[in-house]
Formats: C-alpha cells, sequence, structure tokens
C-alpha cells in the first residue's frame, strides 16, 4: 500500500450511476424494434426477390421511407448498446476497451447516416 | 478516470461456457442472444450497404445482386433472417422477465423451447416464401 489515503484508491471504481439509464433506454428502443423488424423482414426479403426499379420504387414509397429511417436509426442505436454491455463484459484491458467502445459509436453513426442519406437521395430521385 | 488499482483481486464466478458448469439450455440460449446480437451487428452493416448500393445506381446494385445471390449470399441472407428471428423471439422473452412473468424454472424452460422451435420455424417459413418467389 502507497501514501494515498484508501478513500483515494477506491475513488472512481464504484457504479457510475447511468446503469439505470442506459436499460431503460435499451427496452424502449427494443420495444420500438418489434414491429419494425416484423415490417423490416417482410419488406425485405420480398424487396430482394426484385430487381433495381422495383427496389427503387418501394424505398421512396413516402411510408416505406419513414419506416426504413426509423429501422435504421432504431437498429444501429441498439447495436451500439449491445456492442457496449458485450465489451463492457469481456473486454478488460483499458485502452482496448476504450478504443472498441468509440469506434462501435463511430462506425454506428457512420452507417446510420449512411442509411439515411441513402433514403433521402432515393426518396428525392437522385 | 482513476489510475488506481483494486487493492485486492475480487472474486469473480466463472465463465459460463468451460469445465466449472454443465451445458443448460438457459445458457445456451442466452449466450446464443448475445452471439446472434453481436453477429446481427454485422447484418445491420449489409442493410446499411444494400441501401448505399441502392442510391448509388445500378451498376453498385447489380454487383450487390449477384453477390446477395451467389450460394454464400444466400447462406448469409439465412444466418441473418434466423439470427433476427431469434434475437426477436428471444428479446420478447426477456422483455416478459422484466415484468416480472415467467422466471421461475419451469416456465423458463418452456419459454426456451418455444423460442428455439419457433425461430427455426419462422426462419424456414420465411426463407421458403423468399426463395420460392424466386427471389433473394
Amino acid at each position: 500500500m502507497g501514501m494515498r489515503h484508501p478513500i483515494a484508491e477506491v475513488r472512481g471504481l464504484g457504479s457510475a450511476k447511468e446503469g439505470t439509464g442506459h436499460w431503460i433506454v435499451q427496452r424502449v428502443n427494443s420495444i420500438a424494434l418489434l414491429p419494425l423488424t416484423i415490417w423490416f423482414l417482410y419488406s425485405a426479403l420480398t424487396v430482394l426477390g426484385q430487381g433495381y426499379a422495383d427496389a427503387r420504387a418501394f424505398v421512396a414509397q413516402p411510408l416505406n421511407a419513414t419506416l426504413l429511417a426509423a429501422f435504421a436509426l432504431t437498429t444501429f442505436h441498439h447495436a451500439q448498446l449491445g456492442l457496449q454491455v458485450v465489451i463492457e463484459d469481456y473486454v478488460h484491458l483499458r485502452w482496448l476497451e476504450l478504443a472498441s467502445q468509440l469506434l462501435v459509436k463511430y462506425v454506428g453513426w457512420f452507417a446510420m447516416l449512411l442509411c439515411l442519406l441513402a433514403i433521402i437521395r432515393i426518396t428525392l430521385g437522385g | 478516470m482513476s489510475e488506481s488499482k483494486p487493492m485486492r483481486e475480487r472474486p469473480m464466478s466463472p465463465f459460463m461456457i468451460g469445465p466449472y458448469y454443465r451445458p443448460q439450455l438457459t445458457s445456451m440460449l442466452s449466450i446464443t442472444h448475445r452471439g446472434t446480437g453481436v453477429a446481427l451487428c454485422g447484418g445491420a452493416l449489409l442493410f446499411a450497404w444494400w441501401l448505399y448500393a441502392l442510391a448509388a445506381g445500378p451498376a453498385s446494385y447489380a454487383t450487390f445482386e449477384t453477390l446477395a445471390r451467389s450460394l454464400v449470399g444466400k447462406l448469409v441472407i439465412a444466418g441473418f433472417v434466423f439470427g433476427l428471428v431469434y434475437h426477436m423471439l428471444n428479446g420478447i422473452r426477456h422483455m416478459l422477465w422484466d415484468t416480472g412473468w415467467g422466471l421461475d424454472l419451469k416456465t423458463t424452460y418452456a419459454t426456451g423451447y418455444v423460442v428455439m422451435v419457433g425461430s427455426v420455424a419462422i426462419t424456414a417459413l420465411c426463407l421458403y416464401c423468399a426463395f420460392a418467389n424466386g427471389g433473394a
């Protein structure tokens, strides 16, 4: 034991006091994903069987575009929330844990933006 | 962030897979939920690729379609559908637990079997409909 007071050794190692928020957000997100996923599964398997023009027409339809955007936003948020917990559980090397958490967030945001801009572009007929 | 370390190694319970625990339906379904969750993150990126290819134009969509209709593509789609259906059904099971329902051993096993059989059956149905329509 060093010269530091024991309280200094344990400070910052306890609860971050934000676990409940994460838990609630994950549930709110998951409930929304239930109907969105059923819709997506049905739509995607139908659209994949058709060609380019039909797929463009499907995405360009306003309600489909909205549901696709909602699915993309909710899915990438869900993925980040889930991977965050998996990394917290299994990656114990501090720098690697931080790097993975950042990577998960940035890749998630990037893919989310990619989806949204693609949907907007198809909707506007670009 | 603190640089300090715990004064001594704290005891940890062993990981659920390994020599310490006998494999059980409950623990296997639990790790499968995680496994499908992590795999679906890759699936989500494929979804993004699909939208990107569709927005980028006919040439890039043709590349996507060729790959999606190859044998490997079909296997990936089948795995994606199974992961989605399994994670969704077991997710419903988790949300029921959150309400306090079904936490006793008998119900946990019963819902576990429903998830197992249900996810395989729904996946088979989805893929049959998709591939029968000359699609995916």
